[in-house]
């Protein structure tokens, strides 16, 4: 297998080139690789040593052809015994847009792995074995993308080849898919009708398909709006750090660094600084390049305050008239990360946005069932992949939005102290 | 509304800056590991402007392999100087002569391997515990799994099969007394994009990675510098070419390509057509299908 490698990057455009991240999940049964390794072939994003390597090991395995799957092997265990333990992180890019995948194994005791992937996704790419149509581990991913609130879901219908490209056996499974999907919070889901193996309808259009009139895989992703997936209405900008230089230059700067949550911040901007909740204005926002008229998620840029106000770490920067809450009994939606459940009431170090406070379970309220949505209130033991609904009660009150509204003031990780492992992720509700 | 939008050099320049003040303010000790190849220098510039208009916090460390470039050491020795920044070098001659690391022997011998016998001694002895570092995911499929915050035993050890979830923006730098994190705030940039970043910040870079004239033997597929420290066999011939290195390693093992891109534009239009990766000319991954994890699990970065 031999091509040409024409370049993405070959215009001055790739400078204004837009970020999307998006999530893969399916089984390998699914051609979860192929269609990888076909999205990374097609858009001409592979190179020549990493091809040849391919080819190597596909004729050790004995194979006829160029196994595009192998494209995205890992680690050595993984290669021994033909799975993924762990999100791998995959990167390509067209001269509209460069993407980051995060590449999760769809194995059931996975979910932990998915739901790290699907934190930070824009997009969510789910697989389809046509022959199967949904099965259980679709309606997981499902969930799990719905819980996760990741804006776009494409259901990539796969193996057209092995059921004749049919039309109906295509609209059977995007029926199948919008009745069960009415019960999650989806907003915008879109079926595209594909063949890994094949390449239809992952960067080029399929001939073998004419009865489909979207678009192919790659357009999709190229095109899908995401100017709205932040929010850029309620102002949030929590304190990593005082920059204070002491050096005769700047004697008396006094900067707070940080990364804007979400919301747009203007220089001369009413701001009020919680949990103190005092109020004063924004006298600059800085970069190195200069000061900045405004700064919008998700830019990293230090604010100046014109009064002096004791601010440190975990404080939060908001604007008076729309303030976050202030809570120290919090619900949450949990997944369990780690092997170790908890007891009940124990004790964890939770962090959330730039803060760290000590939390209490306080109540498992029900475990989920991610294949049905059935709520268990009876079965409260919690391990692993389970995910749950939880009261927490902290030591200090979190300056949280719900998840629903902000993915980031929104979102939380508990900690084991003796172990230091991050055992659950939360979304509070 | 729709104006509200980064392009993605500027988005992986915002997660790169929020990564490196997380570090500040979740560790007591941490240092910058400095090669003074092109990927530890854009960490160095993003540090900068991370903590602007104050310092960058931060040591510079450097092990040194002693078959460097001299380029690179002029240019580190310059930089440090210009950011005020403190450079500590662990010493892998030195490592050799106390008799810490073993020296390879043959015609292929290289201190690559023996270099994480300096770098966690360094560790050790300066009590670090978080070390930022320029690697990649792009780089290498071991390196694909990589966390941000990847942590590290007390043997500096790396277990990909339990690493801890990195979720959002959240990141967990907790840690035991004698354990120690490796930082990767270019975790998500490719090759392509350390190369547009450079161009469009004017980053300046050591000389060895613009086109210039240098004497050369061909061996394993690549133009291989000549210096005192290796050995050019009777069937090898010294000949003189324009080349020009992508990634600076020991002078020993890294390869460069034939080139007339002597600018950033021309280097940048050579990347984007480039059909090979850029390690590719490294001798230190072809040596197995799993160097570099077998490495990264001994404490390599």
């Amino acid at each position: 297998m031999t091509q040409e490698k024409t370049t993405p990057h070959d215009n001055k455009g790739y400078l204004n080139m837009e970020l999307l991240r998006f999530t893969t999940a399916g089984s390998v049964d699914d051609g979860k690789s192929t269609l990888i390794g076909r999205l990374l072939y097609d858009s001409k994003s592979i190179f020549a040593d990493q091809l040849e390597q391919v080819a190597k090991s596909s004729e050790r395995k004995g194979l006829d052809h160029t196994d595009l799957a192998l494209l995205t092997d890992g680690l050595k265990d993984e290669r021994e015994q033909g799975i993924t333990i762990d999100v791998a992180y995959r990167y390509f890019a067209t001269p509209k847009r460069k993407f980051i995948i995060a590449d999760t194994p769809g194995h059931i005791q996975y979910t932990r792995n998915m739901v790290t992937g699907a934190s930070t996704a824009n997009c969510a790419l789910l697989l389809v074995d046509a022959r199967k149509g949904v099965i259980e581990q679709t309606r997981r991913h499902s969930i799990i993308a719905s819980l996760l609130k990741i804006p776009h879901v494409i259901v990539c219908v796969n193996k057209m080849d092995l059921v004749d490209y049919s039309n109906e056996v295509f609209e059977q499974i995007k029926e199948d898919y919008e009745a069960f999907a009415s019960k999650l919070e989806v907003k915008d889901v879109r079926f595209i009708p594909i063949s890994a193996l094949n390449g239809d309808n992952v960067v080029n259009r399929s001939e073998e398909m004419s009865w489909y009139e979207g678009s192919t895989l790659l357009y999709t992703l190229e095109n899908i709006h995401i100017g709205s997936d932040h929010n850029h209405i309620d102002c949030r900008f929590p304190v990593q750090n005082v920059i204070r230089p002491k050096t005769d230059k700047y004697h008396d700067y006094r900067g707070y660094a940080g990364r804007i949550a979400s919301g747009v911040f203007k220089a001369g901007d009413e701001v009020t600084v919680m949990p103190s909740g005092f109020s004063s204005k924004i006298k600059s926002i800085d970069t190195y390049d200069g000061a900045i008229d405004e700064a919008f998620a998700p830019m990293s840029v230090t604010i100046q305050l014109e009064d002096e106000i004791d601010i440190g770490r975990g404080d939060m920067i908001v604007r008076t008239n729309n303030k976050p809450d202030a809570i120290q009994d919090i619900e949450v939606m949990v997944c369990w990360l780690n092997g170790k459940g908890p007891k009940p009431r124990a004790k964890y170090i939770l962090r959330h946005t730039t803060s760290e406070v000590k939390a209490m379970i306080k109540d498992i309220t029900y475990k989920l069932d991610i294949s049905t949505l059935h709520r268990n209130e009876e079965d409260k033991e919690v391990g692993a992949n389970d995910i749950c609904k939880m009261q927490l009660r902290t030591t200090k009150p979190l300056l949280a939005d719900s998840y629903s509204k902000n993915r980031i003031t929104g979102s939380l990780i508990l900690v084991d102290e003796g172990t230091n492992e991050t055992v659950a992720a939360g979304m509070i509700v | 509304m729709s104006n509200y939008n980064l392009t993605h050099i500027k988005e992986l320049e915002a997660e790169a800056i929020y990564i490196l003040r997380e570090v500040f303010a979740q560790f007591e000790n941490p240092a910058i590991l400095f090669s003074g190849g092109k990927d530890s220098i854009c960490v160095a510039h993003l540090a900068r402007k991370a903590f602007f208009p104050a310092k960058i916090p931060f040591p510079f460390v450097h092990v040194d392999t002693g078959h460097n470039f001299p380029e690179t050491m002029e240019f580190r020795n310059q930089y440090v100087e210009e950011l005020g920044v403190k450079l500590i070098v662990g010493s892998v001659q030195k490592s050799i002569d106390d008799g810490a690391a073993t020296e390879e022997k043959g015609k292929n011998a290289s201190r690559n391997a023996i270099q994480t016998v300096t770098l966690l001694d360094t560790i050790e002895e300066h009590q670090f515990d978080a070390c930022i570092g320029g690697a990649r995911r792009d780089e290498e499929k071991a390196r694909a799994k990589e966390r941000f915050f990847s942590h590290r035993d007390e043997f500096g050890q790396w277990d990909p099969k339990n690493q801890r979830p990195e979720l959002w923006n959240i990141f967990n730098g907790r840690c035991h007394q004698g354990e120690n994190f490796r930082v990767f705030p270019l975790s998500n940039w490719t090759e392509m994009d350390v190369w547009q970043y450079i161009l469009s910040e004017n980053i300046a870079l050591p000389s060895l990675y613009f086109a210039h004239e240098r004497q050369v033997i061909r061996r394993s597929n690549t133009w291989l510098p000549v210096s005192d420290f290796i050995t050019i066999a009777d069937d090898e011939e010294v000949v003189t070419k324009k080349i020009r290195f992508r990634t600076l390693g020991d002078i020993t093992i890294t390869g460069g390509d034939e080139s007339d891109a002597d600018t950033l534009e021309k280097i940048v239009d050579e990347v984007a057509s480039a059909r090979q990766t850029e390690r590719g000319n490294r001798e230190d991954d072809k040596r197995s299908e799993t160097s570099m994890e077998d490495r990264k699990k001994q404490g390599y970065f």
